[in-house]
């Protein structure tokens, strides 16, 4: 058993909801912060109870957008972390925001409060595109809001989506490019996906509009492995490049299926203790975790023991999108067995296809492996 | 028994939809057989046992009393046939059963092509005819343009056809008015040994077999030993009656008369339709004329979806066969689709019944594979096979040459359509027969190579069509035909259960459009898949499935594991229903939907 995990605190509210956006978040005309603040910090106390002595690897104020929050309410909860476990100088905190005026005039005052690391939603680098994605930001925001997180934080990253309506390799090329010019140490680059549920998903269905083909979509990938190859920002997740040093640590811990507490409304967990590795889920509606949480102590909704095949199944699908791969010592320390035993005779055609590699010490997707992860899972679990 | 003079025994020809049922009922209803109430109750219970028994397979007959205007009492027999060219045979035996039909024609709709199948099959049978324009009362009737169409197509004088409205009851007293005065009453000795032609029989929970009969000669009771001619198997019976349509048991059934005997017999398949009934101890001295073994026509392997239903489909076809002696089945393992039935069955619509009967009464998912018709190969030893299953086809080098079943296809089409249905029949090797016109009404009559109808020509037929023309047809013997065996090869491997033998002429035509559909239906995978068509060595069509480029999740972060978990819990599942040909996965739905597959 690890003894540091990472803490994800969920902010679930957003000035408008994006229309390709699937994630908990919610629209309210009015929040009572003050409520909100006591809730989530009374969440951490009763984890805490449970997590007594282990060390905080990260923590990561996730959304909805959590730039909507008072810095002191962010402050609040730092200080809250830190008197309980203790937070120093090296425990990497981020906080997602988005690239408006507003958020980033706060910038300051989050940094104060302990924030190291500002993760932002820039998405696109063109107005028409950042409306078809229904942001609240225009371009020049967006290139402002960059600059005072280099400004004010000693980390930052932000997000692009790509495989946009019309969008070729030419011009997602450019885009990179004009997007490398103001990077830190970090990007995140995504392909825009239609998730259920989302407004998105009802357009798309409409015929409202389509999508770049799966040659189109394999060529963007491949353009931007090529691009942050070059530029010194190398994958180290499908869909995440840092410079040497400028990785994630609070994703590597999910990737790396270590533990992490989730608080806040519908935040996961995955936590091992004494009788085995647990999902933990929260309450996913603000309204509904916020009164379990100031009746009970905590909004929880269910927390269910993982088996060995879960755990191998989740470790593998987590593991195999980082480019450094599955080390055979964790995951005989996850499962208890180890990958021959496991995947038998499965491997042997993922390898020999250049899909995977194995050796004494890792199991590990190639570029091509990481590229087709879903149908290499599909393949390896069957 | 009922004296000869008193029997009238006939058949009702009618086009779907024509209205045969509702003239059925109305007759039953004025021969007061059932009241007003009964009526409901018991012709729907009756229709629900009906449907238990297999639709249109089963004939049924009821027993009519009616008083005629000269003031004399008659027993009218009415026999309700199926009407489909599947059941030809079954069709015929009703017939011979029978002195006279009525025809049924409704008179906006006019004659279709089943009807005129059944009404040459009457007018073979020597039956006195009597036509019928049903539907007059309503607006866009014309009987008078019918009645020169039954004229003209069928050949038989219609002007003294009767016009009734069955739906409204209007002069069903006319039809059993012309019943009594136009058909002749049946012949017989009831001192002459024994002979009943056997019509049809079915299972019965609570009395075993019950098999319909017509005495021809002699008298059937109770305790009678009697012997089935072209078994040979022997039975004392039991009880004889008549359906009114209730089922009534009666003393005895003399000559010229229609009822139902059961005498212990245990399953359908020991009555064989058509088979003569005797004495065993006065033997008759020869069986009646016509008398054939059933033979299945069109073949195709039935899958379950889900092996673990295997053995559900294997009680399933033996319930239905209780009833139903007319289809085989016997196991066949198929390396794309697992364990299942090779079925034979006596048509396109024969086969239809019985999967959907699978379907719906047994609850099963089943994949039905192309239908093939039975092929002669002659060997170059000399010997004959024959050929139900294309995977089964011998080595080309031991095959002198193969025959095919041909058909002689009856379509009756309005002229804007008729170009695009020669096409059709042109495309499918038809050769043209006849070509005639009656208003604005085509008649086409076609040889047509069997293998080629049992291969979507309806659904064609009806699109090209828009549902308009009518199609009916007869078997026409075996011809020798360029065949060959078409394989679909994935990545090397021949799918078995895509297999067909085709014309040569068509071969790439078909293997084409096979590659071309599987190619759409596999899924992109890790691997490039090759899809051939192949006769023998030689690759005449191909296809590949790209590899995938880019399958992957763009997102995935703490919250998303357990979701994302479950969907690839959810494609685990989805992959028992794959199929392994070499690395390659394919999904049971892309043969499926391959089988199912259009020409074009």
């Amino acid at each position: 058993m690890s003894d540091s995990f990472a803490v994800y605190i969920h902010w679930p509210f957003c000035k408008s909801k994006c229309p390709y956006c699937d994630f908990n978040s919610h629209v309210r005309d009015t929040i009572d912060e003050a409520r909100w603040r006591a809730a989530l910090l009374a969440e951490l106390d009763h984890a805490a109870d449970t997590l007594a002595g282990r060390r905080i690897e990260s923590v990561f104020f996730g959304g909805g957008t959590p730039s909507l929050m008072a810095p002191e309410t962010a402050g609040a909860l730092l200080d809250r972390l830190a008197s309980r476990w203790g937070l120093d100088d090296k425990v990497e905190i981020t906080l997602e925001a988005n690239p408006t005026s507003v958020e980033a005039s706060r910038f300051a005052g989050f940094r104060a409060a302990g924030i190291n690391r500002a993760s932002l939603g820039v998405q696109a680098l063109d107005d028409a595109s950042l409306r078809f994605l229904g942001r609240g930001h225009d371009n020049q925001q967006a290139r402002a809001a960059v600059g005072l997180a280099a400004r004010h934080f000693p980390r930052y990253s932000f997000d692009l989506i790509y495989a946009r309506p019309g969008q070729d390799v030419d011009a997602w090329r450019s885009e990179l490019r004009d997007g490398l010019a103001m990077a830190g140490d970090h990007l995140s680059v995504y392909q825009l996906t239609i998730e259920t549920g989302t407004a998105f998903a009802s357009a798309y269905a409409r015929g409202d509009f389509v999508l770049p083909d799966e040659e189109t979509q394999g060529a963007l990938y491949e353009t931007t492995q090529e691009l942050l190859d070059e530029a010194g920002l190398p994958a180290y997740e499908i869909s995440n490049h840092a410079r040497p040093g400028g990785e994630s640590r609070h994703n590597l811990v999910y990737w790396r299926y270590g533990d992490y507490l989730g608080l806040g409304p519908g935040a996961h967990g995955r936590l091992t203790r004494a009788e085995g590795k647990f999902a933990t889920r929260n309450l996913r509606s603000p309204e509904a975790w916020l009164k379990a949480v100031e009746a009970n102590g905590h909004g929880s909704e269910e927390e269910l023991p993982l088996n060995a095949d879960e755990r191998r199944d989740e470790m593998l699908m987590m593991g195999l999108r980082l480019r450094e791969g599955i080390s055979r010592a964790r995951f005989a320390g996850e499962t208890g067995r180890d990958f021959e035993t496991v995947l038998g005779s499965r491997l042997a055609p993922l390898i020999e296809g250049g899909f995977l590699t194995l050796d004494e010490t890792v199991l590990r997707a190639t570029d091509a492996g990481r590229q087709r992860l879903n149908a290499v899972l599909a393949s390896l679990l069957a | 028994m009922t004296d000869l003079r008193h029997i009238r025994n006939f058949a009702i020809i009618a086009h779907i939809d024509h209205g045969k049922s509702t003239l059925a009922d109305r007759l039953i209803q004025t021969c007061g057989g059932l009241d007003l109430r009964e009526m409901r109750a018991q012709v729907l219970d009756s229709m629900d046992i009906e449907r238990e028994r297999g639709i249109t397979i089963k004939a049924q007959t009821v027993r009519l009393a009616y008083k005629a205007k000269n003031g004399e009492s008659y027993v009218l027999n009415l026999i309700d046939t199926p009407g489909h060219v599947d059941f030809a045979y079954e069709v015929s035996r009703s017939l011979a059963a029978c002195e006279g039909s009525l025809l049924v024609v409704d008179a906006s709709q006019g004659v279709e092509a089943q009807t005129l199948a059944n009404v040459y099959q009457a007018i073979d049978a020597g039956h006195e005819i009597v036509p019928v324009l049903n539907k007059v009362d309503l607006p866009a009737a014309e009987p008078q343009r019918v009645r020169e169409q039954i004229e003209e197509v069928i050949g038989l004088d219609a002007s003294g056809a009767v016009e009734i409205s069955a739906k409204t009851g209007l002069n069903i007293e006319g039809v059993l008015e012309a019943l009594v005065e136009r058909l002749p009453p049946p012949v017989g000795d009831a001192d002459a040994p024994l002979k009943a032609l056997l019509i049809d029989s079915w299972y019965d929970a609570y009395l075993g077999v019950i098999t319909l009969v017509r005495v021809k000669d002699g008298v059937l009771k109770p305790g009678l030993k009697i012997r089935m001619m072209a078994t040979g198997a022997t039975h004392t019976l039991e009880r004889v009656g008549v359906f009114t349509p209730k089922g009534v048991t009666v003393p005895e059934l003399g000559p010229g008369e229609i009822g139902f005997l059961t005498a212990g017999i245990k399953t359908v398949a020991d009555c064989k339709i058509g088979d003569t009934i005797t004495e065993e101890k006065r033997l008759a001295a020869e069986p009646l004329p016509g008398f054939k073994p059933v033979q299945p026509v069109v073949f195709c392997g039935l899958f379950p979806t889900d092996a673990a239903d295997f053995e559900k489909l294997r009680d399933s076809l033996a319930k239905l066969r209780l009833n139903d002696a007319s289809f085989e089945f016997e196991p066949e393992t198929s390396v794309a689709l697992g364990f299942g039935y090779r079925c034979g069955f006596l048509g396109l619509l024969h086969l239809e019944i019985i999967q959907e009967r699978l379907t719906r009464e047994f609850d099963l998912d089943l994949i039905a594979t192309a239908p093939s018709v039975v092929y002669h190969i002659h060997l170059t030893n000399g010997s004959m096979m024959m050929l139900h299953n294309p995977v089964d086809m011998p080595d080309p080098v031991r095959i002198d040459h193969m025959d095919e079943p041909w058909i002689k296809a009856t379509i009756l089409v309005p002229d804007d359509y008729l170009g695009s249905i020669l096409a059709l029949c042109e495309e499918r090797r038809g050769i043209q027969k006849e070509l005639t016109y009656a208003g604005k009404r085509a008649m086409v009559v076609y040889r047509l190579p069997l293998n080629e109808v049992v291969f979507d020509f309806y659904d064609r037929l009806k699109s090209v069509s828009r549902g308009y023309a009518s199609f009916d047809y007869q078997l026409d013997g075996y011809e020798e035909g360029d065949l060959v065996l078409l394989n679909i090869l994935v990545n090397g491997d021949p799918v078995d259960a895509l297999a067909i033998v085709v014309h040569r002429a068509n071969a790439e035509r078909r293997g084409r459009a096979l590659c071309e559909r599987l190619k759409d239906l596999i899924p992109r995978q890790l691997f490039l898949i090759a899809i051939q068509a192949a006769i023998g060595g030689k690759v005449i069509a191909r296809e590949t499935v790209k590899a995938l480029r880019k399958d992957v999740l763009a997102k995935c972060y703490g919250g998303d594991i357990s979701r994302k978990r479950k969907l690839l819990d959810k494609q685990k599942e989805g992959r028992k229903r794959m199929r392994q040909y070499g690395k390659v996965e394919i999904p049971q739905s892309a043969f499926l939907a391959a089988l199912k597959m259009g020409d074009e």
